[in-house]
């Protein structure tokens, strides 16, 4: 009999804190099979933010070295320039990357570092017990905003992919979900070509993942799905919103989704 | 114990600083303590420039001159602000191409009141010239360093790029020791 | 002689940090030290370095994290309102063990405050400055030559302790020039089995600040703590010019020990008997020092500019019924020899008349 999944040997034997439901446990699988499929166990840095992320390196067995809440990119730089052979990536959710490291991530895109920062967005503050992100969907209950987000007091849910795509420094920006296998699937190859475009040495590469919360969102497993699918995609619609490889160019009018 | 400490002031693009470098550096050049301390802060901007100098046989604690031996003055204003400080028996020499010498007050020092801006035009064919012109008067006048570190200190700050300048520039030294010989 | 060079402070320190081996520089403009990071922007490239003008002083600190969690050495500079931006990431730096070099050519402070020279920061650089249960490294040059000296040396201690450290200067080292050797002295960068590398051959390695388990935090603090009292025993660098029989003993630090290097050589010419200790490391302390010389003096004085904040280690130094005064100037002034020599006269007259009223 053939063996056709397995752990990838990169991820540890060790069981998640994360809770059930809940996509980060999905993004770190999809991290280690594409830390295998490029042999960069041996030559990768990990730089995970503070949030549900942290705990990275209980997880991955590769080198990691803990950031301050939203300098994970400003400590990704330091540790890229001086081992620009290496593999580096940051672990961000929405409050490390879009609340209190938007500057970093804007000067490392904008400087086109080429490293590769992975941003969870659950729209919601998961480590800290349920407060609004700067993604957080209009209308959504958070702890901090128990009627509901208002855009006259809160401000509307951030768009990070959209926004870091058009900086000159970013080779490679895509939004994807991993709410049913076959966006899992897509999920993977759009994390396949950012690992390539930092590979390549091409610049900048951003990596969204949709993710569901259940826990904050007091939602199942299935409803979260489901809240996904109807309500967070259309916010944060998939794609890829910039890919610097020649062939898959986006050309004008192009759709971002139809290159996922 | 040897101490000499000389301010040097003026307005900013009259090679304030610059004169002083040259002379820190021949201090060094001839094995003795010196410090250079430019004026910061809002007087950079203000227009005004200013440098003080100090020379010593011994380690130097304060890099400032309270009491100055000597004040270098290519400006109104910075003789307005700093003669009053001078050193009774110290040295006070005026560019008086900019400064008329009546408005010099102090009578307990000795003044050389010295047309520099025209000398270095009519002997270097460069006004400009005339913070060096100045600054061989004061070495001729005080001592304080031979002309020749001076002209050694010269040649290594006015190398490479900075060559060009360098002939005019002894030149300009040179005129103004020699004139303080003559008068 | 030996071949000297006459330098700013500023440059000074800067050659001195690529002479100890550092090729990171991560910063961000600030008056009045910004000689520091156009002169290494020029020079970092020339010897294969890097240098980069970050978004922040924030990202600057965090970027000398992550070079230095790769075993490079690597610094920032800054003046009074950057450092404080930096505060968070001096903790991590500290929490984490990890080697660097921070420069601070202070300004007046607090806010926005003014430019000149000051040394308002001395609470924040030997307490720690950050939150949590550190210190840093703190090396206070009073000359071109120490602001290149203890760069190299500052550099060595954060490897040798896995602690950043701190110069602490200000606009007078920064800009002033003196003549300055050069030498370069033998560069040991040592092993730095812990830095990460890559997992090739070894088992995965990790840098943090973060222990969650019970227990783990105070064990750590007791570990830092006791790397403290290390540096504490063996590190403490300090300048005394004593007499036999002193009248009074000086204490300053940093560009204010010119001044009062000046000011004991006019007391002495006129008969008074003073001593003077200038602690060149402030963190740590050289509180020994003080307490042993203090003794048979009974009469210190504290000059600073600021409002007293090394006084407070003077006080605690002191041997126990020893007087201690202060002549402060903050905001940017300047004690002048003058000013020093009058008060030392009045303090060593008053003393007199003390002593003679007790007895």
């Amino acid at each position: 009999m053939q063996k056709v999944f397995a752990r990838p040997a990169t991820l540890l034997e060790t069981g998640f804190h994360f809770c059930p439901g809940c996509h980060h446990g999905i993004v770190h699988r999809l991290l280690c099979e594409m830390l295998e499929r490029y042999n960069l166990q041996e030559k990768a840095v990990g730089v995970p933010g503070v949030g549900c992320g942290v705990f990275l390196y209980d997880y991955i067995a590769i080198d990691v070295c803990e950031a301050p809440h939203g300098r994970a990119t400003a400590v990704a730089t330091g540790i890229k320039r001086v081992q620009p052979d290496h593999f580096v990536f940051t672990y961000q959710g929405d409050g490390d990357l879009g609340a209190i490291g938007t500057a970093e991530v804007i000067h490392a895109a904008n400087r086109g570092e080429n490293f590769t920062v992975i941003f969870v967005n659950n729209s919601v503050y998961g480590m800290t017990g349920g407060q609004m992100a700067p993604t957080t969907l209009l209308g959504q209950y958070t702890t901090t905003s128990p009627a509901g987000r208002d855009s006259r007091n809160d401000g509307y849910p951030l768009h990070l992919a959209e926004m870091l795509a058009p900086l000159e420094g970013v080779a490679f920006a895509a939004r994807v979900s991993l709410h049913t296998p076959a966006h899992v699937k897509k999920a993977r190859r759009a994390l396949q070509r950012a690992f390539e475009t930092q590979l390549e040495k091409r610049g900048f590469s951003f990596m969204e993942f949709v993710s569901a919360c259940p826990t904050n969102w007091h939602l199942t497993t299935l409803q979260s799905v489901e809240h996904i699918e109807q309500k967070m995609l259309s916010v944060f619609p998939l794609g890829i919103y910039k890919n610097t490889a020649a062939a898959t160019v986006r050309k004008e009018g192009e759709p971002a989704d139809a290159l996922l | 114990m040897h101490y000499y400490d000389v301010v040097l002031s003026g307005f900013g693009g009259q090679g304030i600083l610059l004169t002083g470098d040259v002379l820190a550096h021949a201090a060094m050049l001839e094995a003795k303590h010196v410090t250079w301390m430019p004026s910061y802060g809002v007087e950079m901007r203000g227009g005004a420039a200013s440098c003080t100098v100090v020379v010593s046989s011994e380690r130097i604690g304060s890099p400032f001159a309270e009491e100055p031996c000597c004040l270098f003055s290519m400006s109104k204003p910075s003789l307005f602000k700093y003669q009053g400080r001078v050193k009774k028996g110290g040295l006070l020499i005026v560019n008086t191409s900019f400064v008329d010498p009546s408005l010099i007050t102090r009578e307990d020092v000795k003044s050389i009141c010295i047309p520099a801006s025209e000398i270095a035009y009519q002997e270097v064919g460069e006004h400009k010239m005339a913070n060096m012109v100045m600054l061989g008067t004061l070495i001729s006048a005080s001592g304080v360093v031979s002309l020749e570190k001076t002209e050694a200190a010269m040649e290594e700050i006015f190398s490479g790029n900075k060559k060009k300048a360098l002939p005019q520039m002894l030149q300009a030294v040179r005129c103004g020791h020699a004139w303080h010989l003559r008068v | 002689m030996e071949k000297r060079k006459l330098m700013r402070g500023s440059i000074a320190l800067a050659e001195g940090a690529i002479t100890a081996g550092c090729r990171y520089y991560f910063g961000y403009p600030i008056t009045p030290q910004n000689e520091i990071s156009e002169h290494l922007s020029a020079r970092l490239p020339e010897v294969g370095g890097v240098f980069i003008q970050a978004e922040s002083e924030i990202a600057s600190i965090n970027m000398v994290l992550g070079a230095a969690s790769c075993g490079a050495r690597a610094m920032t500079s800054s003046s009074g309102p950057g450092i404080s931006l930096m505060q968070e990431g001096l903790s991590y730096l500290a929490g984490s063990e990890l080697p660097a070099l921070v420069v601070n050519i202070t300004r007046i402070g607090p806010g926005l405050g003014g430019i000149s020279a000051c040394q308002g920061d001395y609470w924040q650089a030997t307490r720690g400055g950050g939150h949590g249960d550190y210190r840093l490294i703190v090396l206070a040059p009073n000359s071109v030559q120490e602001m290149h000296d203890l760069a190299i040396k500052a550099l060595h201690l954060a490897d040798q302790y896995r602690n950043p450290a701190m110069i602490l200067a200000d606009a007078i080292l920064g800009q002033m020039m003196e003549p300055v050797n050069l030498d370069p002295p033998p560069v040991e960068i040592p092993a730095k089995p812990w830095a990460l590398t890559g997992a090739r051959g070894r088992k995965p390695q990790l840098v943090k600040s973060l222990y969650l388990a019970d227990g783990e935090m105070e064990k750590h603090n007791w570990h830092m703590y006791e790397k403290y009292q290390r540096l504490q025993e063996a590190e403490v660098m300090v300048e005394m010019d004593l007499e036999e029989h002193m009248d009074l003993l000086l204490v300053s630090f940093g560009s204010c020990s010119r001044m009062v290097n000046s000011a004991v050589a006019l007391a002495r010419s006129r008969g008074y008997r003073v001593g003077h200790i200038r602690p060149v490391t402030l963190f740590p302390f050289p509180g020994d020092a003080i307490r042993e010389v203090s003794r048979c003096v009974g009469k210190v004085l504290t000059v600073e500019m600021n409002t007293g904040q090394m006084w407070d280690d003077v006080r605690l130094s002191v041997y126990p019924g020893c007087q201690c005064r202060l002549l402060a100037r903050p905001g940017g002034a300047i004690p002048s020899p003058k000013q020093i020599l009058e008060e030392i006269e009045k303090y060593i007259k008053a003393g007199d008349l003390l002593a003679k009223s007790v007895r």
